[in-house]
């Protein structure tokens, strides 16, 4: 049996190359050069032909009067307004798509996914075809069919549709009656803001009694009531008076009242349809992802239909749901730039291309734009690990 | 010479086309073998694919007038659809040769994209189209309509201008194809459709029912329509500026394709100059002599041009108006071949 | 005492009953399925009065008063006519290749045959293209390696040359002329083709111990994934050529090719990190046990089992890739969901009925691809589960 000889051979000694340390530091030297040079090279080209076609550059130009006019603004703007405005009035559009896309979307989104659990079998086949029809369709393709095809089958402007007296649909829009309010108004939103408030006491207080005592209170019942009543009564009382602005014919188009540009509604319709069938995937994904057996433990404790849901399957799906959801909050903002294609003046639309038409400014505009969305999309992630570890489990 | 043959045709399969940097465009343009034209993406009579998809109008002639002037052959051409966004940048970085697309002449697009105008292809001016049956005789009456627009154009700018000045409350609706402009027109979506007053009787034409439609007489801007060159190449620019003086003299000297033949033998000094009979004024610009003969023969004059693409007895319809020479009546105009 | 009083045993089976009626039969499974409870019966009388009003519709507008067959566009303009049919099928070659031009023999010719063969080197690629992916998709069919090679490496080649000739005795069409489905389905293909190995390295670098490796491939990532692909699109057709050294030109399309494969590569390499980071570090530790170096450990044991893991999830971003190539429209490139466009403005087939119809048309072909791509990704996802699933 041989003895292990126990003097210690110095390792032969290879290449340095092969010291992992070493060699990771070269592949990084090594990478970051290559991108260091490709970064210059763009740069030197960018900057060479900019000389050499003798183009103005320079962020100045969001002071200068933009010069044309914007149809559909949030914010008073007019040819004389700067292009620093018109930039604030494609943001402010962009983000208005994205309010009411997220809001009506969800809703969707939710109810079809429970639809698709659902046991009857009509409501869950319908949500299937729904599904699978419109997540397979290309979103611009569907934004052009609602604004080209379906606007064509709407009425013209004199024979539009009317329901009610107050809401008119046409070729060139949904208007819908505005409530004009008076001064005394303020008294009613105070009353709303008060109710607001009496209701989050009230809940504390209900949670604390259920925990002491075991006894429910009927806090949405409850809350319901002083919604209602609390600002009913403020505005009897205050004596405001309402009156309703009407949409009226008025030369060409209707005027007055709420009116809302076909190419809102036509981009709202296919964002919200198109991504409901994503968000509703999600939320099916999610609520089979509670195993049964947490039903069934909810119910060993016995806790009430409600109960359960609430506090037990709900907490758990919504785990597996937002993450997800977020991002496709994140995607439907993205996807609201396709208003470019029906002529919805959005962020990309009056600012990446009216604007950068007008001044010429190819590279400052596309670098804006594209810093907004950035912004926006690191808010959303920093939303999401800020909230993925207040959710995370608690493990042992 | 191996290394950059290697690189070439790498750069040919990646799509790439790379032109010698160093010499000028002229040399550029005779190395590869055609010009490159920047045209639009389908105005009738201007730039538009024809029936056999091959392009045609007045400003794809001007196209290939400078191909007859540098090759004597007018087909040596490669057409580049551009919208109205790309259009600068396609010329300024080399895309196209020449920009020859229902530009505008502006003061700020001269000075500050890096281009050069040449010359004026057609001097016209913005107007309105509307429904006849809304019953507008002039663009004041339309106080509260929806102006249909295509973005980033000047005729954007000229409409909030006019629209402004005159106290007239409107909503622009704005696309970024003039295609989607058109067709939004024609759905009902706005009343009216503002651009360049040629292009609305161009895109008359292509409705359903053009009778429908009224050109309201109001033009609310000057709008002179031509060709452009990227800036810094003084002796490109002159071929550019050179050819549409050469299609104009010729016109007023009425030497025509049919005839140009017969002028070779002319006694008049002037049209021995223009064809090249007497003295060279190619070489100067790197051309042959008889680059203008070549132009007239296998083209036309500006009457020809414009007759055979815009002028009455086409679809379009258009007079010369202040189109015609400054012998007629109207602002076309060439300095002297001498 | 007989012992065989004592037990019965049976020697026979029983035959089976039938089950109780609560468990069986039309009405039950009704009961259960359409009418438990008041809500559901009128979620199912709701349900049964909307199929009842739309598919009679549906059924009129796309068939029974659909015009199928028609010269020109007076059919259609009749009063309360379905869809025009026959305005698609007189745009189809503009459809399928856009600008193309045809074969100038066979042009001439008449006949289905002379028709397909007017277009023979685009319908030489679809079919080139068809007999590679097949067998490739198809798991059990032989060959998988050379096929891959066949269909990853040289099918573009062959594709290049097919489409853009300039050799082989074949015309010159500038990539202008490329429209149709053709481009459709090329921009998807190479998105595809590239997306994928970028994606992985990407993935890669983002996982990787080098900080600066990972931190550019994050940022990259990050980058991209947070812009729209519209801009990304506007970049590539407006900025690229400023990048470029002066001289240099880029073709739109391959513009347009490039910020798709860049764009895609993004949301690829977030998808397989998915799979790298769902491998529990033993993996990783056998590898390196094993001796194998780093590329070596990635290939052939990381790679394979965090691949298999996420391909639904690959699946997916091919299906939106795919959805997404209909954004060249509006930079201009004539694909399919232009060409639809475009056509709709064509005046000898004018008809109410005529946008909605191409633009239904355009989404059915759409559809159809993208519902195949998923149900693919299915049918492989039950197949590859092979138990690494508890």
């Amino acid at each position: 049996m041989a003895v292990q000889d126990t003097s210690r051979h110095e390792p032969q000694r290879s290449s340095f190359l092969n010291d992992p340390v070493v060699r990771g530091r070269l592949y990084q030297l090594l990478t970051v050069v290559i991108v260091a040079a490709f970064v210059w090279f763009i740069a030197d080209n960018t900057a060479a032909n900019l000389a050499r076609q003798n183009k103005t550059t320079g962020f100045d130009f969001f002071w200068f009067t933009s010069g044309f006019d914007i149809q559909f603004s949030l914010i008073p703007y007019s040819r004389a307004s700067t292009y620093g405005t018109a930039f604030l009035v494609g943001i402010l559009n962009t983000m208005l798509v994205a309010v009411i896309g997220v809001f009506f979307a969800s809703l969707l989104g939710f109810m079809v996914g429970i639809a698709r659990l659902s046991n009857n079998f009509i409501i869950s086949r319908l949500a299937l075809i729904y599904v699978e029809t419109l997540r397979n369709v290309p979103l611009l393709l569907q934004l052009v069919f609602w604004y080209f095809a379906v606007l064509k089958s709407m009425p013209g402007v004199r024979q539009s549709f009317i329901f009610l007296d107050g809401v008119v649909l046409n070729q060139r829009g949904l208007y819908l009656p505005k409530v004009v309010t008076d001064a005394q108004f303020a008294w009613v939103w105070g009353a709303l803001a008060l109710s607001i408030v009496a209701i989050v006491v009230l809940q504390r207080w209900a949670h604390k009694r259920l925990e002491a005592t075991g006894q429910r209170f009927p806090v949405f019942w409850t809350a319901l009531g002083v919604l209602v009543v609390l600002p009913l009564v403020a505005g009897l009382i205050s004596g405001t008076h309402l009156s309703v602005d009407l949409p009226v014919l008025k030369g060409f188009n209707y005027a007055g009242g709420i009116g809302l540009p076909p190419e809102l509604v036509a981009l709202c319709l296919g964002l919200i349809f198109y991504t409901a069938t994503f968000i509703s995937e999600i939320v099916r994904a999610g609520i089979q992802s509670v195993s049964y057996g947490q039903t069934e433990a909810a119910q060993a404790l016995g806790l009430r239909d409600g109960d359960r849901l609430r506090l037990v399957i709900i907490p758990q799906a919504m785990r597996v749901i937002i993450p997800p959801l977020a991002s496709q909050y994140l995607n439907l903002t993205k996807n609201s730039s396709l208003a470019i294609a029906i002529g919805y003046p959005d962020l990309v639309s009056v600012f990446m291309n009216t604007t950068l038409n007008q001044t010429g400014r190819a590279i400052e505009v596309v670098f804006i734009t594209m810093l907004v969305y950035l912004t926006l999309s690191l808010a959303t992630s920093s939303f999401m690990n800020w909230y993925n570890r207040r959710i995370a489990l608690v493990e042992r | 010479m191996h290394t950059k043959t290697i690189l070439t045709t790498a750069a040919l399969a990646l799509g790439l086309s790379i032109t010698a940097a160093s010499a000028g465009t002229l040399e550029d343009v005779k190395a590869k073998g055609y010009l490159d034209c920047g045209v639009t993406e389908g105005v009738a009579g201007f730039s538009i694919p024809d029936a056999n998809n091959e392009w045609s109008g007045i400003e794809v002639d001007y196209c290939r007038a400078m191909a007859a002037a540098i090759f004597n052959d007018a087909d040596a051409v490669h057409y580049t659809a551009l919208n109205t966004g790309e259009r600068f940048l396609a010329l300024s970085s080399g895309k196209i040769d020449v920009l020859s697309r229902t530009t505008t002449w502006t003061m700020s697009r001269d000075t500050t994209l890096g281009i050069d105008f040449t010359g004026v292809m057609f001097y016209d001016g913005q107007g309105f189209m509307v429904r006849k049956d809304l019953g507008v005789s002039s663009v004041k009456d339309l106080a509260g309509a929806n102006v249909c627009v295509q973005a980033g154009t000047t005729t954007e700018l000229n409409m909030a201008d006019y629209f402004s000045a005159n106290a007239i409350e409107y909503t622009p609706v704005v696309f970024a194809g003039r295609p989607e402009v058109i067709a939004a027109f024609e759905g009902g979506r706005c009343d009216a459709y503002t651009t360049d007053a040629s292009g609305l009787a161009a895109d008359r034409t292509r409705f359903a029912n053009p009778g429908d439609y009224v050109i309201l007489p109001e033009i609310i801007s000057k709008e002179p329509l031509g060709p452009s060159v990227r800036q810094g190449d003084d002796n490109w620019f002159n071929i550019s500026r050179w050819v549409y003086f050469a299609i104009l003299e010729a016109e007023e000297l009425g030497v025509t394709s049919a005839n140009v033949d017969e002028m070779l033998s002319s006694e008049n000094p002037s049209i021995k100059r223009l064809l090249g009979v007497e003295g060279d004024f190619g070489t100067p610009l790197g051309l042959d002599k008889d680059w203008a003969y070549n132009i007239i023969k296998l083209i036309g004059n500006y009457a020809e041009m414009f007759d055979a693409n815009v002028g009455p007895d086409t679809a379009m319809g258009l007079e010369r108006g202040v189109n015609a020479l400054w012998t007629k009546g109207g602002i076309q105009y060439a300095p002297p071949i001498r | 005492m007989n012992t065989q009083d004592l037990a019965y045993v049976r020697t026979k089976f029983e035959p089976a009953r039938p089950a109780p009626m609560s468990n069986l039969g039309l009405v039950v499974w009704l009961r259960r399925h359409l009418f438990a409870t008041v809500g559901d019966t009128v979620l199912t009388l709701l349900g049964i009065a909307f199929l009842v009003w739309a598919l009679p519709n549906l059924y009129n507008f796309l068939i029974g008063d659909a015009v199928f067959a028609a010269e020109n566009g007076d059919a259609c303009r009749a009063a309360n006519v379905g869809a025009c049919w026959a305005y698609v099928w007189a745009r189809l070659d503009f459809f399928l290749y856009g600008f193309f031009p045809a074969d100038p023999y066979w042009k001439e010719q008449a006949g289905l045959f002379a028709e397909f063969m007017a277009q023979w080197r685009v319908n030489l690629v679809f079919f080139i293209g068809l007999a590679l992916v097949v067998p490739l998709l198809w798991p059990s069919a032989p060959f998988k390696v050379v096929n891959a090679a066949l269909f990853f490496i040289v099918y573009p080649v062959v594709v290049f040359y097919l489409l853009a000739g300039g050799a082989f005795g074949l015309e010159k069409v500038p990539t202008e002329k490329w429209g149709g489905l053709t481009i459709t389905l090329i921009i998807g293909l190479v998105g595809i083709v590239t997306s994928l190995p970028l994606g992985i390295l990407l993935a890669l670098g983002r996982q990787s111990r080098l900080p600066a490796i990972k931190y550019l491939s994050t940022g990259f990532i990050e980058l991209w994934r947070a812009v729209p692909l519209i801009t990304v699109l506007f970049m590539a057709s407006v900025m690229l050529p400023l990048f470029m050294p002066s001289g240099v030109t880029i073709d739109k399309l391959l513009s347009a090719l490039v910020g798709i494969a860049l764009f895609n590569s993004a949301y690829m390499a977030e998808v397989v990190r998915g799979g790298l980071q769902a491998l529990p570090r033993g993996q990783y530790e056998a590898a390196s046990s094993l001796g194998l170096n780093y590329w070596k450990s990635m290939f052939f044991i990381i790679l394979p089992q965090a691949l298999k893991h996420v391909i639904p999830g690959i699946v997916n971003t091919f299906i939106a890739l795919f959805k997404d190539t209909s954004l060249v429209s509006i930079i201009g490139i004539f694909d399919l969901l232009k060409t639809v466009q475009s056509s709709t403005a064509d005046l000898d087939w004018t008809a109410p009925t005529q946008a909605i119809t191409g633009y239904i048309f355009a989404a059915a072909v759409f559809w159809i691809f993208c519902f195949s791509m998923s149900r693919y990704s299915i049918f492989m996802e039950n197949r590859l589960h092979t138990g690494h699933k508890r």
